[in-house]
């Protein structure tokens, strides 16, 4: 009988600090955002597919040196390349990744010797369409945005 | 003429078969236990691991020594950093690279943090898993703060793949540093807040307390490390019992309990969050400077051999073994995930338990299937 007691007791006492945090949390500022009418900004290092960084003209620093394709562990990357006349390195005709299997481990943007790849900070990717993420465009995608501007 | 038996000699003798999981929530993932239940009670219990049997041991053997690097932190995603620093470990025994004394700060900085946010998981988990919702949130609420610093670093929240051989990606910046001391002066309070809600709860003593006794010997038999050790009264920690890194220069105690029930694996875990804090301050503190990357060859060649190299992760001792050949790719990487350890006692520990005390000793156990599949 006594115990019976103590133990309506304690839980009183475990019930009424429960309540008592609640309350003091209830009073906080809410901690998250409401998501599709408000979104966060992505941090200078956060890791998004890879995209093109132009350089001053606007075309892409790509050399199709192909250490991108022999860096990544998923062998996500596929790089054609051409030597145009005059030109004195090779440049990108086309630059396919495939972001369905790409893990974002960042080895290609490490190797790049000509720092012409880089993280973008897109991450609103949802699409009923796969082939959209299995052959995406790089080149493609640098002169949209080339247009854009 | 049939002889006649007696219906008690059949009738309660009688045991089902019931499946918990491959989809359960209580099991946090794709495990799968087959519990021959006698009523309530579990009469025996098979474990059927390997829903989500990746392959990583041969992964490893088919692509080069950085090439693998991604893979460390998909076998245990809450406690990726310590995963990744005994696969770096290993190679850097190997070739002989000493990562300058930043980069182990910034390293034991970050494992921290990491073992912080994986503890919070599983504190919330588990009293999801005794029937408390709100414990969660509040354990969200911090450890997203975490991510928040971590993904300001490293690029990725629980993914991070951040150590290199020879170092870290890239130096940490003011910002972090600034946050990371925010981080622990906030965060004292929130453990005594958790303490107050949940470890004195009548409650969930009542749930936990002289429920799944796993002594020392048992955790010896089948080779259970971390908390699940330490909780049995064992002071057995890899970062005091195998040194590595800066850890023999920082100050802090090998939580233990000798209660060897669900409570003392909890009270474990929750003084190794308030131990994490210490050891972050002083790293904070005694953060040198200098380069964060030793130089290292652009291709790693690892010499001929085989290496270990063991962490304390967040569950428990995890190591790295490396066979080399002197080739570009692995001839072998053997990982002894600690999760593996900690769930084959399941078996001998459940049987004769009720089925919910049962689950209120699994919880404690702190499962990550995919550790155990790997």
């Amino acid at each position: 009988m006594n115990n019976i007691f103590k133990d309506v007791a304690g839980g009183f006492i475990s019930l009424m600090i429960g309540m008592g945090i609640t309350l003091k949390e209830f009073f906080r500022k809410p901690v998250t955002v409401h998501y599709p009418r408000e979104s966060l900004k992505m941090t200078p290092r956060y890791r998004s597919h890879i995209i093109f960084t132009p350089d001053e003209d606007g075309a892409s620093k790509c050399i199709a040196c192909n250490m991108c394709v022999n860096a990544c562990p998923s062998q996500c990357i596929y790089v054609e390349g051409e030597k145009k006349e005059g030109a004195r390195k090779k440049s990108v005709t086309k630059y396919e990744l495939n972001f369905t299997t790409c893990s974002l481990c960042g080895a290609c943007v490490e190797v790049c010797p000509t720092d012409a790849i880089d993280f973008s900070k897109r991450y609103n990717l949802a699409s009923p369409d796969k082939e959209r993420f299995r052959r995406m465009d790089l080149c493609k995608d640098l002169e949209e945005r080339n247009r854009k501007k | 003429m049939m002889e006649l038996q007696p219906v008690h000699a059949t009738g309660p003798q009688e045991t089902f078969v019931l499946n918990l999981g491959p989809q359960h929530p209580a099991t946090h993932g794709v495990l799968r236990i087959k519990l021959t239940m006698d009523g309530e009670f579990i009469k025996d219990a098979v474990i059927v691991a390997g829903y989500v049997h990746r392959e990583h041991e041969k992964m490893g053997e088919n692509r080069t020594w950085a090439q693998f690097l991604p893979n460390t932190s998909r076998i245990d995603y809450l406690s990726a950093m310590m995963y990744t620093h005994a696969y770096v470990g290993a190679v850097e025994r190997a070739c002989g690279i000493q990562p300058p004394s930043r980069a182990e700060y910034i390293r034991v900085i970050t494992s921290e943090l990491n073992r912080i946010s994986s503890h919070l998981v599983w504190w919330g988990a588990y009293l999801l898993d005794l029937g408390g919702m709100t414990p969660l949130l509040y354990a969200f609420d911090d450890r997203e703060k975490i991510l928040d610093l971590l993904e300001a670093l490293t690029g990725a929240r629980l993914t991070y793949c951040y150590y290199r051989f020879g170092g870290v990606l890239e130096d940490v910046d003011d910002n972090f540093i600034a946050g990371t001391r925010a981080f622990v002066k906030e965060f004292r309070p929130r453990l005594r807040m958790f303490r107050r809600l949940v470890s004195e709860n009548i409650i969930f003593r009542k749930r936990v307390e002289n429920i799944g006794i796993i002594d020392a010997e048992m955790c010896r038999k089948y080779g259970a490390t971390g908390p699940m050790i330490r909780g049995a009264g064992v002071p057995y920690d890899v970062r005091r019992a195998e040194p590595y890194s800066v850890y023999p220069e920082l100050d802090f105690e090998v939580a233990t309990d000798p209660a060897a029930d669900s409570m003392g694996r909890y009270k474990v875990r929750m003084e190794e969050m308030e131990q994490s804090l210490r050891i972050i301050e002083q790293a904070l503190d005694r953060l040198p400077d200098g380069p964060v990357m030793a130089k290292v060859p652009r291709v790693i060649k690892v010499p001929a051999g085989e290496y270990c190299y063991a962490t304390e992760a967040a569950r428990g001792r995890f190591e790295v073994r490396i066979v080399s050949t002197g080739k570009l790719i692995p001839h072998r990487i053997r990982l002894r995930t600690p999760c593996f350890g900690n769930l084959s006692l399941f078996e001998e520990a459940a049987r004769g338990m009720m089925l919910a005390d049962g689950i209120a000793m699994m919880g404690s156990l702190d499962l990550v299937i995919p550790d155990i599949d790997r």
